[in-house]
Order: C-alpha cells, then sequence, then structure tokens
C-alpha cells in the first residue's frame, strides 16, 4: 500500500462538515495534532502489503438471516412523539431544508 | 426493430443521438417493511406505522424480510438476471427523512445482476442490477408554496420509512423517448406480473429518474450525463427526455458544454432545472452494513421461487397474438402454429390496433378474462375489444370479474340478444357490482327488446316511413342504416342493430 | 436512607446466593435491595458510579417478587438481585443517555432483549451506571455525568467506558453488573476495580436495545465479584434473539455449572505479545497464574500471535468507522437535544457541536475520514483484512492451545485525567483487550492480585470463538488460586 500524508486542517475541517459538525479554531488546531498522531499510528496497518488477503467485516460468518412477512404492532404514536423535540400536527418538525435530498 | 433515433428534433441536420438509462424505484407488495415489522401501509395516520428499527430509535437493529428478497429475486427472474450473493452497505449522508442518517442499500453485491428486457418491438435493453433498499419518510412543506423552497419549516411523517423498494438500474440502451417509455411501460407490467409491485406511477410507488445524454451519432463516445427526477407519469418520462435533450444539443451546439447534474423535472413548465444542493460534495462513505449478513441464495430457493413467477407480458401477448391470428379468415395472415407464439407479435394479421389492445389488456393483466372468453366460443377480437376498450375502464373490478359471466354477456352479443350498446350498459353495472348479466339486462329492460318488442318497433318505424320502407324493398339497402336510427330513436339506443336488421329481412321478404 | 436490619455494609453477597435466600423466602428481595440502595446512598458521591439510580421503581420491582415468592411462585435464577444497567441500555421509560448531552432525558420505547431477559430471571434493576460518553473511552471521564472514581483508590480512574458498571460491583453496591465491551469496556474496567468482567463470544449475546457504538465489536458483557456469577449472569443474557440479525442461533448457554471443573489436561498458552508492553508488576502476576494453572493440571506453555500487535490500529480504524455512521441519527430532528436553527442543516451542526463531547467528536471525524472517498481501501479497507490476519493468528495458537493468558491491560488503574488529552496513550490502555473484539472471541478478565501500587491487576483468559465453557473454567482456577493482598 502507498503510505498516506499526514492529515491536514482542510481535510479536517471537510471531514468535520461531513460529519456535521462544528469546530472552533482552537478545536481544529488540536483535533488536526491528534488525529494525525492516531493515524500516524495507524500506519503501521496502511502501509502492510496484504494484496490477497479477505476482508472481514463479520466476526462470525451466518448468511440468510430472514424474518417473516408477518406484521408486528407498532409503537404508540404519543409515546413516539413525546420524545421529538418539536412537534406539529402528528409530525416531526424541522426547520426550513435548504438543499434536496442527494 | 426501433435502433437508433435522431434526437433533433428540429431536424437541424445534426446526427445527433440521444442516450437514454432508466433507474427504477419499485415499491414492493409486502405486508411489512423491510427491516421491520410495521405494515407496508400508507396514507394513513402520520406516524402511526413506526416502531424503534424504521425511526432509526438507537439501540434498534434491521432484521430482513424474506418476502421482500424473494420479490426481488422474483424480479431478477423476470428480468433475466443472474441472481446472486449479496450483501447490504449503509450510504451515509444527512436528512430529515431518513431516520438513521443512512440509508441501507445494497452496493457493490446486488441479488441481482446482467438481465435484459424485451420491449414489444422486440428490442432488448440491458439490466445492470436490480437491488434492495429501504424507501424514506415523506416530507411535507409548510408555508405558501407547499413545496420544498421557500418553505418556513417542514413536517416529516415516517410511515413510509423503511419500505422495501427494488432499485432496477437499465444500461444506456435507449435512444428515444418513445423506447424509454415502452421501457418503463414494460418494466412496470412486468413488476406488476411478478406480484411485486401496483406499478402506480402517480402514488409514488413507481418512480423513474432517467439519465439523459447525447452524442454526435452511433459510433461517438458517449457525451456528460444529467439525471432527470420527479417522473411520475410515462408522459412525463417522454417529454422529460426530449426536453433534456434538446436542451443539451442546444448547449453543445452553442459551444458550451453539459455539465453533469441531477435536474428535475418540473411538469408545470414543461422543463428540467438544476435541483438545489448543498455546496459539500456527496460522499457517501459506503461501507458493509455490520447489522446484516449476506442473503446467499441457493439453487434450490431460485428455483422454487422462478416456479412460482406466473407467465409475462411478453409471454402473454403472444398468447393472446396467437388467438387473433387464429381467428383470422383463412388465407388472410396463415394459419397459427402454436409453437412460434412470440414471432407472432408483429406478424401479418394482427394489426398494430389488436397489438395495442392486446398489451392493454397484459399490462392490466385481464387476459385471463380474453382468453376465458375464447375458449367459451367468443370470437377473439370481440373479447378483446370489449376488454381492451370497456372493461379497462375499471381495471381493479375488471381483474375481480367472474370470467364465466363475462363470457356469457359477450355470448348475448354475439347471438344478437342483446347490442353493443346493451352490452356495454350491462358489463358497466356487472363491473360495479357483480351479478348475472341475463338478471342485470332484464333490470335494464333490455330482455323485452329480445323477445317480441322490437318486432312491433320496427313494424311501427316501416309504417311511418311507407316512401323509404319501398325504396328499401326495393334493394336500396343502405336504407337499412336509416330504420335502424329510427328504431333506436324510438328504442332510446336499446335495439340491437342486428337484430334490426334481420327483422327488416324477415318483412321486406314476407 | 435507613439500612436494612440484619445487613452490614461491605462487598455484596453473590447473586447466586442472593437469588437463592430470596426464592426460598429466608430474606426478601426488598430488605437485599435496601442494602442495595443504602450502600449506593453512602458510597456513590464519591464513586459516582450511577448516571441515575432508580429508588422507586427497584422497590416496587422487589416488593413484586417478594409478593410472587408469598404466592409460592419462583421468580427466577436472579430473585431479587440488585443489578446496575449500563446507561447505554435501552430501558423503556427510564431515561438512557449513553452519558451524552445529546441524549439528555431520553426514555426509550421499548427495553434492550437483556433486560428484558433480567427481569425475567427476577433481577432487580437499581439504576444505570455511568459510563464515558457513547462508550468512547477507556476511564469514564468522559462521561456527560463526570467521571466515575476507582472504589479501590478513588484518586484512580476505574477503567472503562463500563466503569460505573465496575465501580458499583468493586464497591459492593450490586453483586453483578451489565457492561458493553467493544475493545475492552467491560474487562479492562473490571480488571482496573478488581472484578470479574467477561466479553461474550460475538453473537451469543443479543444487541438489540444495546446503543450501537461499533456495532460489528460491541458485545455486552456480565460484571460480578465471582467467576461463577459472571456465568450465571451470561447464561441468563445469552442465547439467541430474532430481533438481532447477528445473534447465532444456538440455545442458551448453561456454563454456571460447569465452572469449577478444573483445567486438568488443558493446555494454556501465555501471550508473548501481551506482555510486551506490560508493567513489569503486572507482568509478574501473568507469570504467577501461570503457574497457578501449571499447578493445577494445565500445560503451560508461551505461545506468540504476532497479528495481535495490528489490533490496536485496525481497532482505531473498524471502531471509529462504524461509529461515525452509528452516531449520524442524533441530529436533533426525532429524539434527545436539539439546538435550534434557521435551517435543518445548521440546526443538525449546531445540535451535534453541542451535545458530543471532544472525545466523540475525535472518534466520528476520524471515522468519517477512513471512510472518506480516497482513504478508505487505505485505511478502512485495509484494518478489515488485518482483522482477517488476526483471526488466522488466534487460529494457529488455538490449534496447539484450548486458551490463553495475558494481563487484561498493560497497567493498574491511572490517575484521574492523567491520559484525557492524550488520546494514543488512552487508547494503548486497550491494546490487550482489542484482538479478541476484532477476532469475535471471548475473554474474561480475572482479579489476581495487585500491582506495586496495591492496585487490582486483571488475569485475561482468552478462548476460541463459543469456548467459553472453558474459558470460565480457567478463570474459576485463577479466581481459587489468586494471591491475596501484597506486591508481586
Ligand atoms: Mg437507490
Ligand atoms: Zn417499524
Amino acid at each position: 500500500m502507498t503510505p498516506v500524508a499526514r492529515i491536514t486542517r482542510d481535510e479536517v475541517a471537510h471531514v468535520a462538515g461531513l460529519a456535521r459538525l462544528r469546530l472552533t479554531d482552537e478545536e481544529l488546531e488540536r483535533f488536526t495534532e491528534q488525529l494525525g498522531t492516531v493515524l500516524d499510528h495507524a500506519a503501521d496497518v496502511a502501509s502492510l502489503d496484504l494484496a490477497g488477503v479477505p476482508r472481514t467485516a463479520h466476526a462470525m460468518a451466518v448468511t440468510n438471516v430472514l424474518r417473516p412477512d408477518e406484521p408486528r404492532p407498532s409503537l404508540d404514536r404519543e409515546e413516539v412523539l413525546r420524545s421529538a423535540p418539536a412537534v406539529e400536527s402528528n409530525r416531526f418538525r424541522v426547520p426550513r431544508i435548504l438543499g434536496d435530498a442527494p | 426493430m426501433t435502433d437508433v433515433r435522431r434526437a433533433d428534433q428540429d431536424g437541424a441536420g445534426e446526427a445527433w443521438e440521444m442516450v437514454v438509462g432508466l433507474e427504477v424505484h419499485t415499491e414492493l407488495k409486502t405486508a411489512t417493511k423491510l427491516f421491520c415489522g410495521c405494515a407496508n401501509l400508507f396514507g394513513d395516520e402520520p406516524n402511526t406505522r413506526v416502531c424503534p428499527v424504521c425511526l432509526g430509535l438507537p439501540g434498534s437493529l434491521p432484521v430482513l424480510n424474506q418476502r421482500a428478497v424473494e420479490l426481488a429475486m422474483a424480479i431478477g427472474t423476470a428480468l433475466h438476471c443472474e441472481i446472486r450473493p449479496s450483501t447490504f452497505h449503509r450510504k451515509n449522508y444527512f436528512y430529515p427523512d431518513m431516520p438513521k442518517d443512512y440509508q441501507i442499500s445494497q452496493y457493490d453485491e446486488p441479488i441481482n445482476v446482467s438481465g435484459w428486457l424485451e420491449l414489444p418491438g422486440g428490442r432488448r435493453i440491458g439490466i445492470e442490477r436490480a437491488h434492495l433498499e429501504e424507501d424514506t419518510g415523506k416530507t411535507a412543506h409548510a408555508g405558501a408554496s407547499g413545496r420544498i423552497h421557500g418553505a418556513e419549516y417542514s413536517l416529516v411523517d415516517y410511515n413510509r420509512s423503511g419500505v422495501p423498494l427494488v432499485e432496477i438500474v437499465s444500461a444506456p440502451d435507449m435512444r428515444s423517448s418513445a423506447e424509454a417509455r415502452a421501457y418503463a411501460a414494460e418494466l412496470r407490467a412486468i413488476l406488476v406480473a411478478c406480484g411485486a409491485s401496483d406499478g402506480k406511477m402517480e402514488e409514488g410507488s413507481m418512480r423513474v429518474d432517467a439519465n439523459v445524454s447525447v452524442r454526435r451519432g452511433p459510433d461517438a463516445p458517449f457525451g456528460t450525463r444529467c439525471e432527470i427526477k420527479n417522473l411520475n407519469s410515462l408522459r412525463s418520462l417522454g417529454r422529460a427526455v426530449d426536453f433534456e435533450a434538446r436542451r443539451q444539443i442546444a448547449l453543445l451546439e452553442s459551444g458550451e458544454v453539459v455539465v453533469q447534474q441531477t435536474r428535475h423535472w418540473d411538469e408545470g413548465e414543461g422543463r428540467t432545472v438544476a435541483l438545489r444542493s448543498k455546496e459539500e460534495a456527496y460522499d457517501y462513505r459506503y461501507f458493509l452494513e455490520p447489522d446484516l449478513v449476506p442473503v446467499v441464495p441457493d439453487p434450490a430457493w431460485i428455483t422454487a421461487v422462478g416456479a412460482s413467477l406466473g407467465p409475462l407480458p411478453g409471454e402473454r401477448r403472444a398468447r393472446l397474438a396467437t388467438l387473433v391470428a387464429g381467428a383470422l379468415p383463412a388465407g388472410a395472415g396463415g394459419s397459427p402454429d402454436p409453437g412460434v407464439g412470440a414471432d407472432l407479435e408483429g406478424a401479418p394479421g394482427v394489426s398494430d390496433a389488436d397489438q395495442e389492445q392486446i398489451s392493454t389488456v397484459v399490462d392490466l393483466g385481464l387476459d385471463g378474462l380474453v382468453t376465458a372468453a375464447v375458449e367459451g366460443g367468443i370470437p377473439a377480437r370481440l373479447a378483446l375489444a370489449r376488454t381492451a376498450n370497456e372493461a379497462a375502464t375499471d381495471a381493479a373490478a375488471a381483474a375481480g370479474l367472474d370470467p364465466r359471466a363475462y363470457t356469457s354477456l359477450l355470448a348475448m352479443e354475439v347471438a344478437g340478444s342483446l347490442s353493443a350498446t346493451q352490452v356495454k350498459a350491462v358489463l358497466h353495472d356487472l363491473l360495479a357490482g357483480g351479478g348475472d348479466p341475463a338478471e342485470l339486462a332484464r333490470a335494464r329492460g333490455f330482455e323485452a327488446m329480445a323477445d317480441g318488442a322490437l318486432v312491433a318497433v320496427v313494424q311501427e318505424a316501416v309504417d311511418s316511413h311507407p316512401a323509404e320502407w319501398d325504396r328499401y324493398r326495393g334493394g336500396e339497402e343502405k336504407l337499412a342504416q336509416f330504420f335502424v336510427g329510427q328504431v333506436m330513436k324510438a328504442t332510446r339506443g336499446q335495439a340491437n342493430g342486428k337484430a334490426v336488421v334481420a327483422e327488416l329481412e324477415r318483412l321486406a321478404a314476407r | 436512607m435507613t439500612e436494612a436490619p440484619g445487613t452490614s455494609p461491605g462487598p455484596a453477597a453473590s447473586a447466586a446466593a442472593i437469588a437463592a435466600d430470596v426464592r426460598s423466602g429466608r430474606r426478601s428481595a426488598s430488605a437485599v435491595t435496601e442494602q442495595s440502595l443504602a450502600a449506593i446512598a453512602a458510597g456513590d458521591g464519591e464513586v459516582n458510579a450511577f448516571a441515575l439510580v432508580t429508588a422507586d421503581s427497584a422497590r416496587r420491582r422487589a416488593e413484586e417478587i417478594d409478593a410472587r415468592v408469598a404466592a409460592g411462585a419462583d421468580p427466577g435464577p436472579l430473585a431479587g438481585v440488585p443489578v446496575a444497567l449500563k446507561d447505554n441500555l435501552c430501558t423503556r421509560g427510564v431515561p438512557t443517555t449513553c452519558c451524552s448531552r445529546i441524549l439528555d432525558g431520553w426514555c426509550p420505547p421499548y427495553d434492550a432483549t437483556v433486560v428484558e431477559r433480567l427481569a425475567a430471571a427476577g433481577a432487580v434493576v437499581v439504576g444505570k451506571s455511568n459510563m464515558d460518553e457513547f462508550a468512547m473511552g477507556s476511564s469514564t471521564e468522559t462521561s456527560a455525568f463526570g467521571p466515575t472514581r476507582n472504589p479501590r483508590d478513588t484518586s484512580r480512574v476505574p477503567g472503562g467506558s463500563s466503569g460505573g458498571s465496575a465501580a458499583a460491583v468493586a464497591a459492593g453496591f450490586t453483586p453483578i453488573a451489565l457492561g458493553s465491551d467493544t475493545g475492552g469496556s467491560v474487562r479492562q474496567p473490571a480488571a482496573l476495580c478488581g472484578v470479574v468482567g467477561m466479553k461474550p463470544t460475538y453473537g451469543t449475546v443479543s444487541r438489540y436495545g444495546l446503543v450501537a457504538f461499533a456495532s460489528s465489536l460491541d458485545q455486552v458483557g456480565p460484571l460480578a465479584a465471582t467467576v461463577a456469577d459472571a456465568a450465571l449472569l451470561f447464561d441468563i443474557i445469552g442465547g439467541h434473539d430474532e430481533r438481532d440479525t447477528t445473534s447465532l442461533d444456538r440455545p442458551a448457554p448453561r456454563l454456571a455449572s460447569v465452572v469449577d471443573q478444573g483445567v486438568d489436561g488443558m493446555t494454556i498458552g501465555v501471550l508473548a505479545e501481551y506482555l510486551e508492553g506490560a508493567d513489569p508488576a503486572v507482568a509478574g502476576r501473568i507469570a504467577q497464574a501461570a503457574e497457578v494453572l501449571a499447578a493445577a493440571g494445565a500445560r503451560v506453555e508461551e505461545v506468540s500471535v504476532p497479528e495481535v500487535r495490528l489490533g490496536l490500529s485496525a481497532y482505531y480504524l473498524i471502531a471509529p468507522a462504524e461509529a461515525s455512521s452509528n452516531l449520524a441519527r442524533y441530529d436533533g430532528v426525532r429524539y434527545g437535544l436539539r439546538v435550534d436553527a434557521e435551517d435543518t442543516v445548521e440546526m443538525n451542526v449546531a445540535t451535534r457541536s453541542a451535545g458530543f463531547g471532544a472525545e466523540v467528536k475525535r472518534r466520528i471525524m476520524l471515522g468519517t475520514y477512513a471512510l472518506s472517498a480516497g482513504y478508505l481501501d487505505a485505511y478502512y479497507g485495509q484494518a478489515l483484512r488485518v482483522r482477517t490476519r488476526i483471526i488466522d493468528g488466534f487460529a494457529v495458537a488455538y490449534e496447539r492451545c484450548d486458551a490463553l493468558l495475558g494481563p487484561t491491560a498493560p497497567t493498574t488503574a491511572f490517575e484521574l485525567g492523567a491520559k484525557l488529552d492524550d488520546p494514543l496513550s488512552m487508547y494503548l490502555s486497550d491494546v490487550c483487550t482489542i484482538p479478541s473484539n476484532l477476532a469475535g472471541h471471548p475473554a474474561i478478565s480475572v482479579p489476581f492480585g495487585t500491582g506495586s501500587d496495591g492496585l487490582p491487576v486483571g488475569a485475561q483468559v482468552l478462548a476460541p470463538a463459543l469456548a467459553e465453557a472453558t474459558m470460565f473454567k480457567v478463570a474459576a482456577v485463577l479466581e481459587a488460586g489468586a494471591p491475596v493482598g501484597g506486591a508481586a
């Protein structure tokens, strides 16, 4: 594998945007440093030659776990909406949406 | 048949060719959602079909619906796909109608790959994949416009969240808006035939996105494409594809470039407009869904699902075409050979008009009625015409019609005991509430016409128009239509034209 | 708070003994519950093991159990046993916050499967225990409710992230507790607090209702004062659950009765790599533990699984990657905190920026980065290949060994605040626990003497997938042979 360059401040800012987080300048500075340190440590993994090694995403290999198509009771709406920060007409209310769904 | 068509509607002379690929999302007709036991129903009271799983509550986990997998496999079988071991990924992006802020979807290992769909004209359109994924909730926009832009705020209902979808991605094989429409129509018929979908585009249970690009002729490399969303009818699809191709051609001819983007079809304005999205480029960060395990269909399972499929639209159209061709007088179209069903589409003797009626009947799943009627002795063309033109007006009711009642109604028309107009009226009653056609006819007073009353009415028409009667008796056969008209007027359309003519002939011969 | 008659403060009796007393009517569940609540009231001001004490519902529940006993019914194998639940286990109508501001006050409309199973066994939940925010941490210092302190020395951390559950057992507040273990979060605090903590084979305990951190690694695990109690608790929470696709379709475990069958004839490998970075006193205890096993009839040999050295790096790519996705749903729309703003994107950003603490933000960003276009294969993809190598490495060791032995943590409990601003050094305290999560294998930490500072040392027993029975037998021998007090 090719070695990966150290994470930059701009990349941290970009990643924060993808994750819907806002960082102060001070946080941006600190996180860039800290993520850099952790990723440096991970460089041993990134630089290994593991061509041909399969990936393990599930520790236990199981397949075809399926559920019969039988209805189960849904939740009580009052209980569901009680947790909501804002409700109107039995729906979850959110501020204006500027962009279309991708 | 149709290989290449030109996109240049203005006839500018450039050999522009449009290239269209469609992505169709169809909701599956399951009892429950894809990953939870909530009922797959909406139009219900908002947020009443929700549970921890489809609301994405912390700690909840998805469990895959077996029926949804089998419907996906049925679609794959019908589209001649390879049905493969498959996995689910998470497609990560934030949007308020998506409760987990990721969509569970099949990504690099979809359940169906590499198939094809044959258009009624015989051309094959490639199917790249048909994969399973979950639907999102529904957002209503508050404020003057009721649309997303300019809304002050929005309201979210998660009843639809987690409803199973199959996304069917075609190859970029279509070359005209007509082909795109034909593909969508045929796909819809196949989905309905599989029992996978109700195929209602207008209600959103089948949603079509079109990828459109243009190029200078069939050998040129593909151009930059745009994806058009919000095509909720075949008509919109056709119009949008034509508009978009013209827009791209105009850009290119004026030396500009096509920018790859997602566009929205504005039905009212009749044009596509670029979608507004946030500045951030979407980076979905796909990774294997750790909460689900692979689906590995074994050959026995695939075979069982395939065996449960009824005949598909192409085969069913061929079967009707055989009936129609078989009904031709000898010499008009050759004798039908039952072994060459599919070849009869477009065969001599089966006209374009027949073909259109056949398609209507098959798309609506009413071919069983036609077949039953023909087996009951009704001429194929009559059975086809009544089904495509009359029964089809209420397809849902027609699908529930008793084939024996339908056949006996058409038999009355054949026998001349009811006129075409009367048969249509009785069919209307039959669709509305069922029952015995003879009784329904009697209730409308049609039976009286059949035994005796007609004789009196015809006699009266003859007596009132002696001059015309003399000319008719003298050989002017076209005057028969005059008398039929008089009788129809007197009976307010309830008489059987053939019976009137028969009575005229009887009187004249006396 | 009044003390129940006939009880005295100090370490709680074993869960098995309490349940036997309550089932036979020798003691009431109410008296046991009062004793637990009294101990909490007396000691938790200092320890802060609980995010929430559910005294009223615990008392009602205890009365119910007593009524059932009085009516001649059997409330189950945990009848009247007080239990602490880590605050990432959903409890219907009872706040479940993962000790994060973003879930402040959230009451789930459903119970986790393990919570249902505890209730069916007659246990009495006395509260939700403190934890690192969203289980991200190794010291229980990142909790929105303030840090938990180690009952053995309150200037020290209890370990984490299930530090509240480990401290509750160590302080004698409850005889048993549930935690969750994604990279060592049950075993490491168990070791640092001097109690037993176990991570089951992935898939043997349902994750339904466990708020996800890293889904492919998370397992709920028992904490207890004794190995036998840990086995009993595992028997109750384990077994197939159709609501968790990754739950293995196997009969429920029944291990409480096999725990004391000994290790005679077993081969146990001392895992060389786990001793490499260990404090010498900790390493000395492990050598002593090996002697105990040999004396009990096991063949003990040194083994090497070099692949485990890559575990930490792989883990700190995989776990944050999954977490970045699992924690996306905290967006201010449906539940939990909302910080209002002009539009939905700004609302999401304001809510998440205010609601998550620094460690959670760090891991979300690390994971988002590891999954993002351009780095996916170099980081996340490589980490998954390393995972395969670790599984293969363990497989080689298990061709010769029935179980492996090593320290649970490289050091004893560290001072509060010592590693809080140095993420990498904090992450290194999980170096000996992470490989079992990556492999999906079971592992258990058993108290085995103390280090040079007089603080507890945990001996860790690792076993192949589904070999919990072997693991518990080894653990019980270590428990019986553990040195009492004194430096190594
Ligand atoms: Mg899709
Ligand atoms: Zn649901």
